[in-house]
Order: structure tokens, then C-alpha cells, then sequence
């Protein structure tokens, strides 16, 4: 009886993988692949979702909330007010240019796609099927906010710092932008 | 675990992160250039998470919120270089772009 309730369980989580793993590839390859910009990121907000679906299933749901806020919430708005702003343009993705060149780019990304599978394939199947227990406590936002502030307090400051001087940049393109387009 | 071993993740984040090569390298739109390092870093994201999983430790997860933060950090930059480069009326074509003094 636990012994099917379990395996039903496994059932469930491989159905939730492989719908989660196939959004995310699809989705990937629309943002890749649509003309227009809006499409494009709005197939962006499909992949970091199923991309969230795939962290709550490593148990990771700090990050996975995190995803859906920062990412979601703010940094696709903020493309989706920039595409707004900017009018859209279609331009589609294998029009124009010489084709060698994009050619040359699917031959490039298709050899680092089978050299990285290749070199899991090769050294890491045996040893990464097993995976350490782990208890409840596991990714929860108290065990993240102790780690940020005990065992990694440099990179949450450095994190700070580096967030403060993207606020400082933002201002200052924005700046220069409005003073040369009022001298023009 | 129950569920997926930790090299079918390792996988998608592997093509994930050739998806987004793929589109910084074919696309000319600086927003598509954009669009697609964040499926980049997400792709890292999901491996680094893949691995603090396997291993039963949280670090992994540290570090993919700083990549966040660096994504984060990284779109407010490009989208300022965006506009500055909209507003100068350049055209949105980083082929056209050939030198830095605009």
C-alpha cells in the first residue's frame, strides 16, 4: 500500500517534470525564435515560470518564489514597458544577413549542447544518481537568510553594492539620454 | 529523491543554455540579445539549484539568488543603453553598431 502510494507519487513527479522541462525548452526557443519583441518576452515569462515549477520540485522554494517576484514581477515588466516604449519592431531572426553567419552560430550552440551532454553523459552518471537526504528545513527562507548572513554575508554585500551601482548606472544613462535629445 | 535524477536537469538547464547562446548569436535586436542572456543565466540558474540538490546543501541556492541579483542589475544597464541608443535615434541593430562613439 505505501509502497504504491509511493511509486504513484514518483508517477506524479515525472509528469509534473516533463510538462515543467518541455514549457520551459519550448518556451526557450520561442523567445528565440519570434519576430517580434513582445512575443519574445512574453514567452520569456512562460520559461522562468516552468523554470520556478522545476526549482520547487529540486525543493527549492525560497528560490523558486524569489524567481516568480524579481523576475516575473519586476524585470519583465520593466521589458515589457521598454518593447512598449520602443514601439516593437519586428525583426525577424533569419532574414537578411549573410547565412553563413547564422549557419555558423546553430553550428556553434548544437556542438556546445552535445559537448556538454556529452561530458555528463561521460563523467557524472554514476555518481550523480544518488542524491543526499534532506530534511524539512531544506531551502526554506530561514535557512536562506541565515546562510546570507552568517556563512555568506561578502556575496549578500557585494550583491548590495553591485544592485546600488545598476540603480546609479540606470540613472545616469537616463540623464544623458533627455540633456542630448534636448540639445538635438 | 523522488522524481528526476539530478543529470535530467542538468540537461535542460545544458540546453537551455545553448538556446539562449543560439539567440545571442543569431538575433540583432539588443532586446532579443537581451532576452535571451537572461535565458542564460537562467539555464546556470537551474544547474547550480540541480546540484545544491544533489549534494543536500543550500550554497547552490545562494549563489543562484546572487545570479539574480546580477541578472537584475545586468537588465536595468542594457535597457538604459536601449533607450540612450532609442532617444539618439541609432538603429536598434547591434551589427550597425560598429563603433563605441556612437
Amino acid at each position: 500500500m505505501i509502497l504504491a502510494a509511493f511509486s504513484a507519487g514518483n508517477v506524479l513527479v515525472w509528469i509534473v517534470w516533463v510538462v515543467a522541462a518541455f514549457a520551459c525548452l519550448g518556451s526557450g526557443i520561442a523567445v528565440v525564435s519570434f519576430s517580434n519583441p513582445f512575443y519574445s518576452a512574453l514567452s520569456l515569462i512562460g520559461n522562468l515560470a516552468s523554470l520556478a515549477v522545476l526549482y520547487l520540485l529540486l525543493s527549492a522554494e525560497f528560490v523558486a518564489a524569489a524567481q516568480v517576484l524579481v523576475y516575473a514581477g519586476a524585470v519583465m515588466v520593466m521589458f515589457l514597458f521598454v518593447i512598449a516604449y520602443l514601439g516593437g519592431r519586428a525583426d525577424a531572426p533569419w532574414a537578411g544577413g549573410p547565412s553563413w553567419q547564422a549557419l555558423g552560430a546553430v553550428g556553434a550552440s548544437a556542438a556546445l549542447l552535445v559537448e556538454v551532454i556529452v561530458v555528463i553523459g561521460l563523467k557524472t552518471s554514476g555518481r550523480l544518481s544518488h542524491s543526499e537526504q534532506i530534511d524539512g528545513f531544506y531551502g526554506r527562507p530561514y535557512e536562506i537568510g541565515r546562510l546570507f548572513l552568517t556563512d555568506h554575508l561578502l556575496a549578500f554585500e557585494i550583491t548590495s553594492i553591485v544592485l546600488l551601482i545598476a540603480a546609479v548606472g540606470g540613472v545616469i544613462l537616463g540623464s544623458h539620454s533627455r540633456e542630448s535629445s534636448v540639445e538635438q | 529523491m523522488s522524481g528526476p535524477d539530478v543529470v535530467w536537469y542538468l540537461c535542460v538547464a545544458a540546453f537551455l543554455f545553448c538556446t539562449g547562446a543560439l539567440g545571442v548569436l543569431i538575433r540583432r535586436s539588443p532586446l532579443i540579445v537581451l532576452l535571451s542572456l537572461e535565458i542564460m543565466l537562467n539555464g546556470a540558474n537551474l544547474a547550480l539549484i540541480a546540484f545544491a540538490r544533489q549534494s543536500g546543501r543550500q550554497d547552490g541556492q545562494i549563489f543562484a539568488l546572487a545570479v539574480m541579483a546580477v541578472a537584475a542589475s545586468e537588465v536595468v544597464v542594457g535597457l538604459g543603453l536601449i533607450v540612450a541608443m532609442a532617444r539618439r535615434r541609432l538603429d536598434l541593430d547591434v551589427d550597425k553598431l560598429r563603433t563605441l562613439r556612437g
